[in-house]
């Protein structure tokens, strides 16, 4: 009796959560499903679901009209780049703020989140000048230096909250064993906190991944990553939903696949101190 | 003990990130006050000179910034009004047994990795499109007009797309935060013969608030200088029904070009921003001591 | 493996490609024709060894900050950039651009459309070249003409085309009678508008640079306009340009659609439209007044003055507007998909004319619009659906903002207009007109 109930009722959460997790997914599945569609399918007045004629035609168009490859290892030299730089920065950072902290810490923290506040459109100018003056337009360096900057005070947060958890008892038997400062965080640290870390790390791959205002403004061609991939398609004449719709399922898909191989880690991470 | 020099290596290895971001911070922001008080249009070099305040005069009597900044707050209030409510409803059902929790998991969390300009042109295109689009579809299928969202309901469609994507990160933050609940706890209550509903009330929102601070704050810095999106699919319009404060400046300094002007508006963001940031540090600071 | 990563992460940071030939790096939009320009240039690189090229294909709006913010700041990322002929005079003016004088000895010059190189001079001098050019025109459906047992005039009047538009307006069955665009832009709404406003007799500004519109001219053009797209128009109407009209009329959705003559050989195209052999074609509408809605528009190539690579630079832009160019594509694409407006030969090309049956039309309206004397009244500026003044993209922009409200239902055309009006005289006051 009990058994029979709780069976059904985990039947109607089930089902009530496919319906939800299908209804999110929906829009991504029905890019996917119009990339395989001639143009005119992707218009008919009568969508069709599965039943159409499977083409790779758009595909094709938009290797032979683009290079997605140069644009996708820019994206990942970018994202990658950044974030470990970001992370080179912000764990000694998150440290001391985690583990020396003092009456300041906590207003240093919300000054830096508070940098990501400021629009990007109203320094717009100042830096394409500066960039402009130290030749960093249209180079990955460049990019990387400006996504490793918006991107710092989130990693210095998620960092802060993780390694806040972790009792600092722990630091300190190493240190009583004579570590140095260096050889605490590299070989204590570091292991604990390596849950943290690469969600960071997974967290910020995504968000420069699909930045999409500088790294459209600071490039050109050399170092144009997957946004301007998206961007010489946005709009073009005649009918385009499938090529769109191609390009669009080509420039998310990578992310997508590492974010979900990865979601483990990242959901583990992605606390921001809401847990404790 | 060593508290002395700890603090001394304290300050040596936050100093990188925070000298970093200061000048990140502060050689534009110089640059942008300094514009702003300019007549600086990049299209007319060489005729830049000082106006005092006149850049701040106009864009504050611009009949687009009071709407926009309405917007703005209608904009960031909207997408966590309805990603907080929906990503907890998502929690609470993720966090029951349920047949293929990893595969809804996975699902549920796709959009967050999606760019916002893709997601903007597929949501723009494929679904509201009044004439192509697949809801253009499902309504005429059912017998009905087509809605057209962007042109009469611009904002909200734009909170609706915006709100696709964080909905992840929400109902992910919260999923987290309901697992890590007591369940002793929970099961004491249900002991005591309190219905589904007050544990909840009583036991998981009060648990939950932290998580959903935290939430607040990392949305509301990026949903303020929401863009994409609005560029994508309205380009703030019709007239400045979805205009915020992030494209009111894009509009004055990449369409008329006129650095001064958005220097000027710049700074006014900056402005915005910070009292939204004392606000939300009183408030997250609050329950950060708990 | 990590230090794998590492070092090809690092190498790949540092080492900017060494590379033996000259870099020409061309900036353009993502238009079919530029498309078709950017797959073919490999007869270009085959040809000249010692250049490779770079492409930067983009939306319009992206493409057009882009170059800008670079060309302004000279900051030199660009060798070849696409602009229009809003630009060219201003850029030449500031002396952001390059004299062309270097086309070759066959390039001949005369040829170009008189109307289309006199916008691209500033002082004698050459400082773009056209790529492509259009002007606008009425584009309708036959057979619905036929099934609503009208025949369209060659020069139609406002009249006529509301009458048109009601009777081939079949809402149940998704047609609707007419298009035109409504999205927010100076290159997109305003412009249709500016130019039914020229055949109205409104302008944008009288000869001492006075907003004109709080005038009973604009009123009447802002009415006609959304007296048709609020009763005939497709949902949705606010937020079409000129791909998204397009892609309605190539799938049968519209009857009568006035918009730019390069159009035409995409919509009797019959591999992307649905309605190619239906397609008929007339001059843009007038209202009596002696000056139809034609504006005049060309995409046109140009070098920044902060190339490094000036004369690679000038041998592609000639290369990529020459005669040779047209008949490359008329080879590759067929002769009724070359980049049309730019030259008198290709219009004195019977097999042309014959190949593309909107030819004589996109000759005919380019020849009625003048960009010196664009409306019924004197005007202080140069420009048919412009104003070449910098101050323009901004405020036609928001003033489109403003027409795109009223298409959209959400305001009367006379409060559009009142906001327009004061949009207008901010941005005057702001920049000092009248300037001397």
């Amino acid at each position: 009796m009990r058994q029979s109930q709780l069976l059904r009722q985990k039947m109607v959460y089930s089902l009530l959560a496919w319906t939800v997790g299908i209804a999110i997914f929906f829009p991504i599945l029905w890019t996917v499903f119009t990339s395989f569609k001639t143009e005119l399918e992707a218009v008919a007045t009568e969508p069709s679901f599965l039943m159409f004629d499977w083409t790779l035609e758009n595909y094709s168009t938009v290797f032979i009209e683009s290079r997605y490859f140069t644009h996708f290892w820019n994206s990942v030299v970018i994202s990658i780049g950044s974030s470990l730089l970001g992370l080179l920065i912000a764990i000694p950072a998150a440290w001391a703020m985690a583990f020396v902290p003092n009456k300041r810490t906590k207003d240093v923290l919300m000054w830096m989140l508070s940098t990501k506040m400021l629009p990007p459109v109203g320094v717009l100018v100042p830096i394409y000048l500066l960039f402009r003056d130290f030749d960093l337009l249209d180079t990955k360096l460049g990019l990387v230096i400006v996504m490793t900057l918006i991107n710092l005070p989130i990693m210095i947060w998620m960092l802060y909250t993780y390694f806040r958890e972790i009792p600092s008892e722990v630091l300190e038997a190493a240190r009583m064993d004579g570590a140095t400062i260096g050889s605490e965080i590299v070989h204590v640290l570091l292991p604990i906190a390596l849950p943290g870390i690469a969600s960071t790390l997974l967290l910020n791959i995504i968000l420069s991944w699909n930045e999409a205002f500088w790294t459209l403004i600071l490039t050109a061609a050399k170092a144009a990553p997957l946004t301007a991939f998206i961007a010489s398609y946005s709009s073009p004449e005649g009918l385009f939903y499938a090529k769109l719709s191609a390009a669009s399922t080509l420039a998310i898909a990578p992310i997508l696949i590492i974010g979900w191989f990865s979601q483990k880690q990242l959901v583990r991470g992605l606390t921001f101190g809401a847990v404790k | 003990m060593a508290t002395t020099s700890s603090r001394f290596l304290g300050r040596i290895m936050i100093s990188p990130a925070v000298a970093l971001l200061l000048v990140w911070m502060l050689v534009p922001l110089a640059m942008t006050i300094y514009f702003s008080f300019q007549n600086y249009n990049l299209l007319m070099p060489g005729m830049q000179e000082f106006i005092g305040w006149m850049n701040y005069e106009f864009f504050l009597t611009d009949p687009a910034f009071t709407e926009s900044f309405f917007n703005t707050l209608q904009l960031v209030c909207g997408v966590l009004f309805i990603t907080i409510i929906g990503g907890t409803a998502i929690a609470v059902l993720l966090d029951q047994a349920i047949v293929g929790r990893n595969i809804v998991r996975i699902l549920v969390l796709a959009p967050f990795f999606v760019m916002p300009t893709v997601s903007a042109l597929v949501w723009k295109n494929m679904f509201m499109n009044p004439v192509n689009g697949l809801f253009a579809h499902m309504f005429t299928a059912l017998g009905l007009e087509p809605f057209d969202f962007l042109s009469q309901a611009p904002l909200a469609s734009i909170i609706l797309i915006v709100s696709w994507q964080w909905l992840p990160f929400a109902a992910l933050i919260l999923l987290t935060a309901i697992q890590s609940l007591d369940q002793e706890q929970l099961e004491a209550a249900e002991l005591d013969g309190a219905g589904p509903m007050a544990r909840f009330y009583y036991i998981v929102v009060p648990h939950l608030s932290r998580a959903i601070t935290a939430v607040v704050l990392i949305e509301t810095i990026f949903l303020l200088s929401v863009f994409a999106e609005i560029l994508v699919t309205t380009n703030g319009g019709p007239g400045y029904a979805s205009t915020n404060i992030t494209y009111l400046i894009y509009s004055q300094s990449l369409l008329d070009f006129d650095v001064g002007a958005g220097s000027a508006g710049g700074i006014i963001a900056v402005i915005i921003a910070n009292v939204v940031a004392v606000f939300l540090m009183r408030m997250f600071g609050k329950n950060l001591e708990k | 493996m990590i230090r794998r990563l590492t070092t090809s992460i690092c190498s790949a940071l540092l080492l900017s490609m060494p590379v033996a030939a000259e870099t020409v790096t061309i900036a353009t939009v993502n238009n079919g024709d530029m498309v078709t320009m950017k797959n073919l240039s490999k007869a270009f690189t085959d040809a000249n060894p010692d250049i490779s090229l770079e492409w930067v294909t983009l939306e319009e709006n992206i493409l057009r900050q882009r170059v800008t913010t670079d060309i302004a700041t000279g900051s030199g990322q660009y060798d070849v950039v696409t602009i229009g002929t809003y630009e060219v005079p201003i850029w030449a003016r500031q002396g952001w651009l390059e004299p062309l004088n270097n086309l070759g000895e066959d390039y001949d010059l005369d040829d170009i459309l008189p109307s289309i190189r006199g916008g691209l001079s500033y002082q004698d001098n050459l400082y773009a070249v056209p790529f492509y050019a259009e002007s606008s025109m009425v584009i309708y459906r036959t057979d619905l003409m036929e099934k609503a047992g009208l025949a369209m005039p060659e020069k139609p009047t406002w009249d006529f085309i509301e009458q048109a538009a009601k009777a081939m307006t079949n809402k149940d069955q998704g047609v609707y009678g007419i298009c035109l665009r409504g999205k927010a832009g100076w290159g997109e709404n305003t412009a249709l508008i500016t130019s039914i406003a020229n055949s109205f007799g409104a302008r944008w500004f009288d000869e001492q640079w006075k907003p004109q519109f709080n005038t009973p001219e604009w009123q009447k053009t802002l009415e006609v306009y959304t007296n048709l797209m609020l009763k005939y128009g497709p949902p949705g109407a606010s937020s079409n340009g000129f791909n998204e009209n397009l892609a309605l009329f190539q799938t049968g959705k519209c009857g009568i659609w006035i918009d730019a003559t390069v159009a035409g050989s995409f919509v009797t195209n019959p591999e992307e439209s649905t309605v190619a052999d239906k397609v008929g074609f007339a001059l843009a509408p007038d209202a009596g007044l002696g000056k139809r809605a034609n504006w005049l528009w060309a995409w046109n190539l140009a070098i920044p003055s902060s190339t490094d690579s000036k004369a690679a630079a000038e041998k592609f832009v000639s290369w990529a507007t020459s005669k040779g160019y047209l008949d490359l594509v008329a080879q590759e694409k067929g002769l009724a998909n070359v980049p049309p407006g730019t030259r008198a030969s290709l219009y004195a090309n019977e097999a042309y004319l014959k190949a593309a049956p909107f030819a004589q039309m996109t000759l005919d309206s380019i020849k009625l619009a003048n960009p010196n004397n664009p409306t019924v009244k004197p005007v202080p500026y140069v420009g048919v659906q412009f104003v070449a003044i910098p101050e323009f993209q901004g405020l036609g922009t928001a003033v489109g903002q403003q027409f795109s409200a009223a298409v959209a239902g959400n305001v009367t055309p006379a409060q559009a207009l009142k906001t327009a009006q004061r949009l207008a005289e901010r941005t005057m006051r702001k920049a000092g007109y009248p300037k001397n």
